[in-house]
């Protein structure tokens, strides 16, 4: 029987830590609407989705009752349009990224996923369409997300992906200058990018998947925030422990509502993402997790080490309770999207580098990062270079989601609202890597590629 | 099915025989209740049988927490199998 502290502890999560399932995400083939006249494959794939999804909303809100814990997002990720649209006779995919637009509004989703193209070890006819409308689709669009996958630890790093790239974030920065170049935060560069993430900007639906899943990201940094404040100053043995029971009765709750969600939809149930992934709320904060293990602030001496601490035992705590634990799986550190993090960074305290140093050991990568507007093209691309070969090197996922923000300098600040946040603009080191990210080709895959 | 109630606020005469009512109107057995009061602050839980209830769980879940509005409590209904697969193995 079921007790009164148990129903007590669970709903506290909810109500007071914020506990919640943060999305769940429909992943859809668009393999079979392959056509070659561009019209007509934007008619299939708007069918394809609408039908598909048409009763996820419907189904989240109903979960979201019945268990009584929010499910805050329903959202959609899609075959990434450089594969599923190559047969297209076009120039511009900008009428596709339309389609996807139209068609998640249609169903109720507040993102869709999947204007992606994986180019990790060169690009393809359509991958180069995909990427040159990458920019135009994101002015145009309000609900398209958009990532490119520039290089894996099997395959080395395109590297002229990547200095394609920071000019995509450049232009992409420059055409939504009016709403503070909000384009950008839906556009994310990976290396090792995961095939079954349900977290948007980067959420697509891989090749290898089924025609139609349901995957299910659940999130809680307050919850662990709070458990840790029950052993505040215990030693690092109970204070791991701690994070795993926790991440182990949040994962639970995200299996469960994984499965059903995937009954009443009559689709597949694929995998299950924990990721403590913060919002701008005060409790809901990674930041504030690293404080309650010791730091004065996120970003001081000890940060990389509570942030290992951190994603590995959440990582532990998953895969004790589900089965199909996928996607990211660990602690995402955007910073425009935790308050935390936010103050670290205004303080001085949480700069760009020391950034880097954590994407090491984090479940992602420099995410949410607001720089001057007046960065050059190849300072991004470098960024991007060095994050990738942290993931090509250490195999594991990185990503990069800058906002180059047009017309700001360090110190001020840019709003983009919701969950997406505020973020001071940080200073980027002013030397140049120009001769470097001009060189053209490949960095060859790494020695422990080799494995066959 | 069961589910799992929950009563939280102020205590005043009737808060339990409203939902009791409510419960016995749309033949919901209860299986369990225990509650306490601290300081005035009513904080109750029930377990109830669902199996032959006469509304679907969302209308039922929808109405309770109208009722609680009503009482200036908060009443909430919550599917058992969150409590169990947290905190069961």
């Amino acid at each position: 029987m079921i007790t009164r502290n148990e129903v007590l502890e669970t709903n506290q999560m909810i109500e007071e830590s914020n506990l919640d399932v943060r999305t769940i995400t429909m992943g859809i083939n668009l393999m079979d609407c392959a056509d070659a006249d561009i019209d007509k494959f934007n008619e299939k794939v708007y069918q394809k989705i609408t039908t598909c999804a048409k009763d996820l909303v419907k189904v989240g809100d109903e979960l979201a009752k019945q268990f009584g814990i929010p499910v805050v997002h329903k959202r959609i990720s899609v075959t990434p349009i450089a594969i599923a649209a190559a047969g297209c006779q076009t120039d511009s995919y900008v009428s596709i990224a339309h389609t996807l637009d139209k068609a998640a509004k249609a169903v109720g989703v507040n993102f869709i996923g999947g204007f992606s193209a994986l180019v990790q070890k060169g690009c393809t006819k359509s991958d180069e369409i995909l990427i040159n409308s990458i920019p135009q689709s994101l002015k145009e669009t309000d609900v398209v997300c958009s990532s490119v996958n520039i290089g894996t630890s099997r395959n080395g790093l395109n590297m002229d992906a990547v200095k394609k790239m920071g000019e995509i974030i450049l232009q992409t920065a420059e055409l939504t200058k009016e709403q503070d170049c909000l384009g950008c935060a839906k556009l994310v560069v990976f290396c090792n990018a995961v095939e079954d993430n349900p977290f948007m900007a980067g959420a697509f639906h891989g090749v290898g998947e089924k025609d139609c899943v349901i995957n299910v990201g659940v999130s809680g940094p307050g919850v662990v925030k709070k458990a840790l404040e029950e052993v505040r100053d215990a030693d690092f043995e109970t204070l791991c422990e701690t994070i795993k029971k926790t991440a182990f009765k949040i994962t639970r709750v995200g299996q469960l509502i994984a499965q059903e969600a995937a009954k009443r939809l009559n689709v597949p149930f694929g995998i299950i993402d924990l990721s403590l992934a913060p919002t701008p709320l005060i409790g809901d904060s990674i930041a504030e997790i690293f404080q309650e293990m010791g730091l004065q602030e996120a970003g001081a001496p000890g940060t990389t080490a509570a942030l290992a601490i951190l994603n590995d035992n959440v990582k532990k705590g998953g895969v004790m309770a589900s089965s199909y634990v996928g996607g990211l799986s660990g602690a995402f550190i955007p910073v425009s999207e935790d308050h935390g993090m936010i103050v670290a960074a205004e303080k001085g305290a949480l700069t760009l580098e020391k950034l880097e140093a954590m994407t090491c050991v984090c479940s992602v990568g420099l995410d949410m990062i607001a720089i001057p507007g007046d960065t050059s093209a190849t300072t991004i691309s470098g960024i991007i270079a060095d994050e990738a070969a942290i993931g090509m090197i250490n195999n594991k996922t990185t990503a990069v989601r800058l906002i180059p923000v047009i017309g700001k300098k360090v110190g001020e600040k840019v709003e983009f609202g919701g969950l997406l946040g505020y973020a001071p603009i940080m200073p980027v080191n002013a030397y140049s890597c120009e001769r470097f990210i001009k060189r053209c080709g490949r960095i060859p895959a790494p020695i422990h590629s080799f494995k066959n | 099915m069961k589910g799992i109630i929950t009563v939280l606020g102020k205590d005043h005469v009737g808060i339990i025989g409203t939902v009791c009512t409510h419960l016995s109107r749309n033949s919901i057995n209860i299986l369990d209740i225990s509650q306490t009061i601290v300081g005035g602050y009513l904080n109750m839980m029930m377990i109830v049988d669902l199996s032959a209830a006469k509304k679907e769980f969302t209308i039922l879940s929808d109405e309770l927490v109208k009722l609680g509005e009503d009482m200036n409590v908060i009443v909430k209904m919550q599917h058992e199998d969150i409590f169990n697969s947290m905190h069961r193995v």
